[in-house]
């Protein structure tokens, strides 16, 4: 299911972005979308967990994705949650063979056409900091090395994280997740504004927000920030 | 950014959990301050004076742990003063260190974008937080960010995170022409006076059915 090509390709930009002064929002959202591909799944997502063993969504590939894992934090159901819990991938091919586990998010998932999810543990050392989550329209099985390819690519959202391989400072990791969940809150506040001002939904308005960075080659929690603080704005359409 | 809450009315709860945060974490001292757009700042509550002019060490020197809080939009965590402050800070790092400081830690008071100042935690001995200390301090340092903005009940861990709630507040500001910190306590404010949950309104918001205009 794997293909290696694109795999390479991955790790090879994945290699190129992680460097100092990186945006770790719009890296987990990249590679949210690089994991679908490489999967070929139908969507990705991706949540991490505050210090009080809270988790927030953080990243999607689709709204599709965003909107299944808001749901299992909402209702407090969910095998991204259990992987969390157990620090353990979590792989289910068939969901329809989980309605006792999961009565509601199974239902929800069915509305959403998704049949198979696979979660795996974001982990440094014996800490779980969140889950990166699979999902699948059909009922799939990933075989041993995909599961081995998989959690590589949550290894990887993990080092970006805490932004050094040897982590010698317990406060390193606090001082980043913090960082980064304040930084999801500037963008949640950018995204009221665009909308607001433009007259469209919150998601269009983020796919607004995350064009012009690219274009510009900004930071995606900077522009951000500069929308609310109102230094920048974000143009309607990009000719 | 100032915050929308009248600050002096503000002290005395500030000042409170300055010296109930000292007693539960066992260490030196708190103290908290707040930052504004400007640049000026100051000092407005410390769990005691030690602490206060510690604090106030960091504007006299214009360098310390509270202006890389703001400026990097999260926690500083300094367990080791002596070792890890000299480089970054070195004016700061050796007059605290002479007044008795050897471990500092600072939490901004942050929604987003909008920051109103910095609660700094004073260790007399270096070492890290525990994992329950540090979940005190942040616990504070929301109630803190909370009371600054509109003095009004704390928002609950459940909700505190969710995202509708700021993509509602970035409306409202659009909306009303104002900034995070007004638009966030206009929400507050306007949630308590209708018995409903601050998501509830938010929701309300994205759905276009209520921008607060009308009050």
């Amino acid at each position: 299911m794997i293909s290696t090509q694109r795999l390479s390709r991955v790790f090879v930009e994945v290699a190129d972005t992680l460097v100092a002064d990186f945006d770790l929002i719009e890296f987990l959202h990249n590679l949210a979308d690089h994991t679908a591909a490489v999967s070929d799944a139908a969507s990705v997502g991706l949540m991490l967990a505050d210090e009080h063993g809270k988790l927030h969504y953080m990243a999607a590939s689709t709204e599709g994705a965003k909107h299944l894992e808001l749901f299992q934090l909402q209702h407090a159901e969910g095998p991204c949650l259990d992987c969390y819990r157990t620090g353990q991938p979590v792989t289910i091919s068939d969901l329809t063979a989980e309605e006792a586990r999961w009565p509601a998010f199974t239902s929800r998932a069915r509305e959403a056409g998704v049949r198979s999810v696979h979660a795996f543990p974001m982990r440094l050392r014996d800490r779980v900091l969140g889950a990166l989550n699979v999902f699948d329209e059909d009922p799939v099985s990933f075989r041993p090395e995909d599961v081995k390819v998989v959690q590589a690519l949550a290894d990887i959202a993990t080092i970006a994280i805490i932004q050094e391989r040897a982590i010698s400072r317990a406060e390193t990791l606090t001082e980043q997740l913090q960082g980064a969940l304040n930084s999801r809150i500037v963008i949640e506040q950018a995204k009221g504004m665009i909308a607001q001002r433009q007259g469209v939904d919150v998601d269009t308005a983020f796919d607004r927000l995350r064009e012009h960075a690219r274009r510009g080659q900004v930071r995606l929690a900077e522009l951000a920030r500069a929308v609310v603080d109102g230094t920048a704005d974000v143009p309607a359409s990009e000719g | 950014m100032a915050p929308p809450q009248d600050v002096p009315s503000a002290v005395p709860a500030i000042q409170d959990l300055c010296r109930e945060l000292t007693e539960r974490l066992g260490l030196l001292g708190v103290a908290v301050n707040l930052t504004s757009g400007h640049g000026s700042a100051g000092v407005i509550a410390a769990s005691d004076d030690r602490c206060r002019r510690l604090d106030e060490l960091q504007f006299s020197t214009g360098e310390g742990p509270c202006y890389d809080a703001v400026q990097w939009s999260r926690p500083v965590l300094t367990p080791d003063l002596a070792n890890e402050g000299t480089a970054r800070w070195p004016g700061y790092t050796s007059t605290a260190l002479a007044g008795g400081v050897e471990a500092v830690f600072a939490f901004p008071l942050q929604v987003g974008a909008m920051c109103l100042g910095v609660m700094d935690v004073y260790g007399a001995q270096s070492g890290s937080l525990t994992d329950e200390q540090l979940g005190s301090a942040l616990t504070y340092a929301r109630r803190a960010t909370e009371i600054l903005l509109d003095g009004g009940p704390g928002l609950g861990d459940a909700i505190a995170h969710r995202a509708e709630i700021y993509q509602a507040q970035g409306m409202v500001m659009v909306a009303r022409g104002e900034g995070a910190a007004a638009a966030l306590a206009r929400m507050r404010a306007h949630a308590f006076a209708h018995d409903l949950s601050l998501l509830t309104l938010a929701l309300q918001i994205l759905a276009g059915h209520e921008l607060l205009e009308d009050e």
